[in-house]
């Protein structure tokens, strides 16, 4: 017995029977249902992610095809927000570095450099040479390390497997030496207001040194490996294009608005922590593509190094930590056989020789320290552009509200115009080109 | 160290911090941050004297110094006397950084010409974002004044400058015009401004929510929505969410 279409009950064909009504659902009905599409074009909805390899993080992308040809795209977010800018209004000064430190979790020493250097400037204090060189010294470290990370993923994504190996290979050395320095190999909360947790361990400017010699041969393996390659380079060139007048009026910033050809880094640009004293230079591509992001990321490894060496070569012996006893953490952080805490000869101190320095101990770890009234908005340069806190203080013990511009967040606005128009394989190669990190993005 | 905890702000003399410019402060009750947790210390009973809330109510008198002055004068000069005096309330000017305290009506006029301007060129829209004053500051101030505050930071990369302008509403009329006409980036900011702070911005192409689910009640970063959390149990002592947690202030 055949069902016929019914114009009154367009989803599916009844008949009755002595069991009662059965329906029958016999497809092909598509075109009756919702019309014959008058051009035939074949528009095809596909979501990609949020959890897609491809997609470098739970990242959720809806593109409207056709063909291969993308028409639209539309990024979603907000799968990995984790309400951190709410979460430091509820902890005091000093603590607000343990969480920022998770928000863009490949550069967590730009995150605490940032806050750090918000909050320093709300007090209005000014932290010791040596703390200040150190800062460059990890955060160039960890620029490496970062940009190591977007290289791997770049690879991987296009299909370069080995470029994915190769690449976290790397960032492991990179990733020792951190955990060697601050004790953690992420989320180190070692740059803190006022600023370190704690000085350069012993061996540690040798290792560091080591490092110096290894890692520009492994950056030339690095181009022998891709740069010359032609299916990298076809991949790669015209992919995911972005002028500079797109980039500005998005607000892109870091390698994508550099390969536009425009050096602007904040490090030259406006300087912090003595950069300007440092020679280095800001590399740039002219192509406006994922090729060019690519080339200047693998520059910006060479310049680090350069800044890393520097940095080694002036430092001097210091305190780590500004003066101020009402803002420095009252200890400094050791390895005891039970792991990094408070140095066993500060417990010693204030625990049998002085009392005051237990309380002094005790209401600056409980309560914290107080930060005048007002607003700032510090501004860094992040692997991925310009990382700004914005931190506003209402003369209490905790911040009023920390605000993060997060360079990925930003950026990665820029999809839909690096992919619209384009093949569907180049969404690709344009997201791992801007190498958004969700923890970022979302916060 | 001072054992009210109250009086000692530190960094202040480093700061060059001066009493009599200060924002105008209020009263903190209290020393433990949180009410009805039992404390029968005494300290629960304090009232203090803040030295300062978080909105700052004073005006910086001019010269400000820096370009601040140049860039003042050139905003002027292209918006018009007129305009500027009706759009400009306040400026402030404070750790080498300037605030225009702007009027929604006048924002976009403003806007348009620091990023137009030849002698402006604020190029690069960095943020925008929102705070919430909601009882900063305490009794001592009007407790009818606009509590949300939309906070744009602009950069001009010609010139190497950036300001600040701010612009305050009331929750129960939480409009601002939408900039993203003249800075397309402000997109993604103003819709996590709407669903952080429930700041709506007229004229944006699509105010939805981009970080909380589509059919989230509340906005997350106003004062007044707590941060959650529950109660966590470890070795027999049970540890209350943060923000009821009795710590000092």
């Amino acid at each position: 017995m055949s069902t016929t279409y019914n114009p009154n009950d367009p989803y599916a064909g009844s008949r009755e029977t002595t069991e009662g009504r059965v329906y029958t659902v016999t497809g092909g009905d598509w075109d009756l249902t919702l019309g014959a599409d008058p051009h035939g074009e074949e528009r095809l909805v596909v979501n990609m992610g949020p959890q897609h390899p491809s997609t470098h993080g739970v990242l959720r992308l809806v593109l409207d095809l056709e063909g291969e040809t993308v028409t639209k795209a539309r990024v979603v977010i907000g799968y990995l927000h984790t309400g951190i800018e709410k979460n430091t209004e509820y902890r005091n000064w000093v603590q607000g570095t343990t969480f920022v430190t998770r928000m863009d979790y490949l550069a967590p020493l730009f995150n605490e450099a940032g806050y750090c250097m918000a909050v320093e400037k709300l007090l209005g204090v000014q932290i010791p040479q040596r703390a200040a060189t150190i800062r460059v010294l990890v955060m160039e470290l960890n620029r490496i390390a970062s940009h190591l990370v977007a290289l791997a993923t770049f690879g991987m994504e296009m299909g370069a497997l080995t470029g994915m190996t190769n690449g976290f290979r790397e960032r492991e050395m990179v990733l020792d030496l951190l955990e060697e320095i601050t004790g953690l190999r992420m989320n180190h909360a070692y740059i803190r207001p006022g600023g370190l947790a704690q000085d350069l361990p012993e061996g540690a400017v040798e290792h560091i040194r080591e490092f110096l010699e290894v890692m520009p041969k492994r950056v030339a393996d690095f181009h022998r490996l891709l740069t010359g390659q032609p299916i990298w380079q076809n991949r790669l060139k015209d992919a995911g294009y972005l002028d500079l007048t797109g980039c500005v009026a998005l607000g892109v910033t870091g390698p994508i608005l550099r390969a536009t050809g425009l050096a602007w880094d904040l490090r030259k640009v406006e300087p912090y922590l003595g950069y300007e004293t440092y020679d280095f230079e800001v590399p740039t591509a002219d192509t406006c593509d994922a090729w060019g992001r690519y080339l200047v990321r693998m520059a910006e490894v060479n310049e680090s190094l350069k800044l890393i060496a520097q940095a080694l070569d002036r430092l001097e012996p210091g305190p780590v930590m500004v003066e101020d006893k009402k803002i420095a953490w009252p200890a400094q952080l050791s390895l005891g056989p039970d792991g990094m805490g408070n140095s066993l000869d500060h417990v010693r101190h204030i625990m049998g020789q002085s009392m005051e320095a237990l309380i002094h101990h005790f209401k600056l770890v409980t309560e914290g320290f107080r930060v005048p009234a007002g607003q700032v908005y510090v501004p860094i340069e992040s692997p991925r552009g310009e990382l700004g806190y914005h931190v506003v203080s209402d003369g209490s013990t905790r911040p009023w509200r920390v605000h993060v511009r997060d360079p990925s967040f930003v950026n990665l606005q820029a999809t839909a115009v690096m992919s619209e128009g384009g093949m569907i394989a180049d969404v690709i190669a344009a997201i791992a080109s801007i190498d958004p990190v969700m923890g970022g993005v979302d916060r | 160290m001072s054992n009210d905890g109250g009086a000692v702000v530190p960094g202040r003399e480093e700061a060059g911090y001066d009493a009599s410019t200060a924002p105008s402060g209020g009263f903190r009750k209290g020393a433990f941050g949180v009410s009805g947790s039992g404390d029968t210390s005494g300290f629960g009973g304090l009232v203090r004297v803040e030295p300062g809330g978080a909105v700052a109510l004073h005006s910086t008198e001019r010269p400000y110094g820096g370009y601040f002055d140049e860039v003042t004068d050139a905003l002027i000069e292209a918006v018009g006397e007129a305009t500027y005096a009706a759009a400009v309330s306040r400026v402030l000017v404070d750790r080498g950084e300037i605030t225009y305290f702007v009027a929604r009506e006048h924002l976009l006029t403003l806007v348009q010409a620091l990023r137009d301007d030849e002698a402006l060129r604020f190029e690069l829209c960095s943020s925008v974002s929102g705070v919430d004053y909601l009882d900063s500051g305490g009794p001592a101030v009007d407790p009818g004044r606009p509590r949300l505050h939309v906070v744009y930071h602009l950069t001009s990369m010609t010139y190497r400058r950036r300001v600040r302008l701010e612009v305050a509403v009331t929750a129960e009329d939480p409009h601002v015009p939408s900039v993203t006409g003249i800075y397309p980036t402000a997109d993604w900011h103003e819709r996590e401004t709407w669903d952080m702070f429930g700041i709506v911005f007229d004229g944006h192409p699509a105010l939805t929510r981009i970080l909380m689910p589509d059919d989230w009640d509340g906005f997350p970063q106003r004062k007044d929505y707590p941060l959650g959390g529950i109660p966590v149990e470890y070795h027999d002592a049970t540890i209350p969410p943060p923000d009821t947690r009795r710590a000092y202030r």
